[in-house]
């Protein structure tokens, strides 16, 4: 594995290593105090950037493996291409861009940090995201999402954009929401009654969603050299859940 | 089959990583590659499989032999080796017959003897009977009539190669590298509830159609049952089996084309139904009703192959992966986008499509991106 230090840059090829490899080195890197680390010529290593928890910039150029910063806790990950299913994990703390689309269940179970991609993402985004006190998780996509956005969802903000759909295209996801029970999702552009899931209602937005929509969105358009503006123009719609246990009664007899 | 040698996990390792993987590509313009890009994008996803599977299918393979059936044979015993060259010698006229090469390899262990056999039906059929009939009823005879053996491949100018190992193991056992073709599929295996064994290793076939499989097919004994009704005989214990003897009877029996069998395979639902226009839901009614039967429960992705045609096909809320990529007339489907980097950087495209939607790659048609895509490019209305 080839490496050479550059004003506390560190850089790697990952070309033919092994993901158990990259993530033992990323691990002796960042409790080294390296604050920038970058990884060339990843082809599809699993886990990168699990289990650090320190804040150290990671900027990946390539396609990473699955379950990217899985259980990741601090660092910022910068992928320069596509993430493939499971990106952001279980993930507690900090944040992954994505330069790119992004897979299925993107950001499942995550308990914090944030997650913004640039284009579509998979089946699932969001599913059984959750939030407890400060702890919680921001997913934006610019894009638009495959079917089940926002599954068994239990906390957490998701936003889908939409912005490569036409004024009159409908978003393409059907199930929006199925299971949901905490959390919200704001959906920007049209979609039928049909598309959603029977735990969600559809509700206007208020001072305090515009709010929160200024924040992040804001943060999505300064990754990806947007104008917030602009996205925020259009109408946008929340989703929220109906109940806490919607399916309380199926399972107690 | 009887006799099988059925070999749980010789490797004795405890990994988790549950998943197959499956890639394909093709040269929609009929232009022949070597196995070296497949063998190095299917090993870069080896973490997706345990080593109790591997295989390959090629087509353009044998030009030389292009108008013979290409029966190639696992052999478990010597007795079973006679029995079934006396049963080809007695039905077939053999152009020519083989040991298939092998090579030393780690990894590969207690392989069985694998012969091929260029085979032409002339006089030996039934005047009713179709060529292509009479082979796939020919191979169901051996695979249930005769002992320690089994036909695991049977088109023109296509072949199978598949074992117990990892599939890049497997390619350097068969010594794939030295072999070219348009169509390319491979398979790395992670049995779930099916023994790991040489005969149970993908690709599964029937004449030229080939199947790869990544999931479970939980409605296998209805499918079963119905194909068997049309003489189809299930021998290898693997669910896969059941779609490479659905498409057969669907497009080449039935004659319908591949999208419409896609249909069939992963249907949509029925209130997605009742939103289509009047014609398309008749059919797609029509369809659920005629071949209810063979609508494949369960969560999958498969690449299905025959000559000219290769197709990528998930369930329909896609519980499996599956990535497509583009560049100039090379089609790619894989478990994963990096493996198709991997071997072409530079791609035109890559996109994932919708659960239940077919990609379909055609000799002499340049594959064109689906317009319900993933990663578009963000248009000007961000602005």
């Amino acid at each position: 594995m080839a490496q050479k230090e550059t004003n506390r840059v560190m850089k790697i090829d990952a070309s033919g290593v092994s993901y158990r490899e990259l993530n033992a080195r990323l691990r002796d890197m960042t409790s080294n105090g390296t604050s920038k680390i970058e990884l060339r010529n990843v082809y599809g290593q699993r886990y990168i950037g699990t289990d650090l928890g320190k804040p150290v910039n990671i900027e990946v150029f390539g396609t990473p493996g699955n379950d990217l910063g899985a259980f990741m806790d601090g660092p910022r990950i910068t992928v320069h291409g596509n993430a493939q299913d499971g990106c952001g994990n279980t993930m507690n703390e900090g944040e992954i861009i994505v330069h790119g689309h992004a897979g299925d269940i993107l950001g499942l179970s995550a308990r914090g940090g944030r997650i913004f991609v640039r284009d579509d993402v998979g089946y699932r985004a969001g599913i059984h995201m959750k939030e407890y006190g400060n702890k919680k998780p921001v997913v934006v996509i610019g894009g638009t999402a495959q079917d089940f956005p926002g599954e068994y969802m239990a906390g957490g903000i998701l936003i889908l954009l939409g912005l490569n759909l036409t004024e009159e295209e409908r978003h393409k996801a059907k199930f929006i929401g199925t299971g949901m029970h905490g959390g919200v999702i704001y959906l920007r552009g049209i979609i039928e009654d049909y598309q959603l899931g029977k735990e969600v209602g559809v509700a206007e937005l208020e001072e305090k969603d515009y709010q929160i929509l200024q924040k992040f969105v804001g943060e999505f358009a300064a990754h990806f050299g947007y104008k917030a503006k602009g996205i925020l123009k259009h109408n946008f719609i929340k989703l929220f859940p109906r109940w806490l246990r919607p399916y309380g009664r199926l399972f107690a007899y | 089959m009887r006799d099988i040698g059925q070999v749980n996990n010789p490797y004795h390792d405890d990994k988790v990583i549950d998943a197959c993987s499956l890639f394909g590509v093709m040269d929609t313009s009929g232009g022949r590659f070597s196995g070296e890009g497949i063998i190095r994008a299917i090993a870069n996803m080896h973490v997706r499989g345990n080593g109790l599977g591997g295989g390959f299918a090629i087509y353009g393979l044998y030009p030389k032999y292009a108008d013979f059936y290409a029966l190639h044979v696992m052999y478990l015993s010597r007795e079973g080796q006679r029995e079934v060259e006396a049963f080809l010698k007695d039905r077939f006229d053999l152009a020519y017959a083989e040991e298939v090469p092998t090579r030393l390899t780690s990894g590969i262990i207690q392989p069985p003897a694998v012969w091929r056999y260029f085979l032409g039906v002339g006089r030996h059929k039934p005047e009713e009977q179709s060529e292509d009939n009479y082979v796939a009823d020919r191979v169901m005879e051996i695979n249930t009539r005769l002992g320690d053996a089994f036909v695991f491949s049977s088109g023109k100018d296509m072949a199978v190669f598949k074992g117990m190992g990892y599939p890049e193991e497997i390619a350097a056992y068969f010594c794939l590298e030295q072999y070219q073709g348009y169509l390319w599929t491979a398979h790395g295996r992670f049995p779930t509830n099916t023994p790991g064994w040489w005969g149970g290793a993908h690709p599964f076939g029937l004449l030229d159609w080939t199947v790869v499989h990544n999931g479970e097919i939980s409605s296998y004994g209805i499918n079963r049952r119905y194909l068997e009704q049309f003489g189809y005989r299930c021998t290898l214990q693997t669910d896969t089996e059941v779609v490479a003897y659905a498409v057969d009877l669907l497009v080449r029996k039935h004659g319908l084309p591949i999208e419409i069998a896609a249909r069939v395979l992963a249907p949509p639902f029925w209130n997605d139904i009742e939103r289509c226009p009047p014609g398309e839901q008749k059919l797609l009614r029509t369809l659920r009703q005629v071949y209810g039967s063979l609508l494949l429960n369960g969560p999958f992705t498969v690449i299905i192959a025959h000559h000219g045609e290769m197709i990528g096909l998930t369930d329909r809320v896609r519980l499996r992966p599956l990535t497509v990529g583009v560049k100039g007339d090379m089609l790619y489907l894989s478990s994963e986008e990096s493996a198709i980097r991997l071997i072409c950087p530079d791609l035109d495209r890559a996109w994932i499509p919708m659960g239940g939607e077919p990609i379909v790659g055609r000799l002499g048609t340049s594959p064109q991106p689906q317009p319900v895509t993933i990663g578009e490019e963000v248009t000007s209305d961000a602005n």
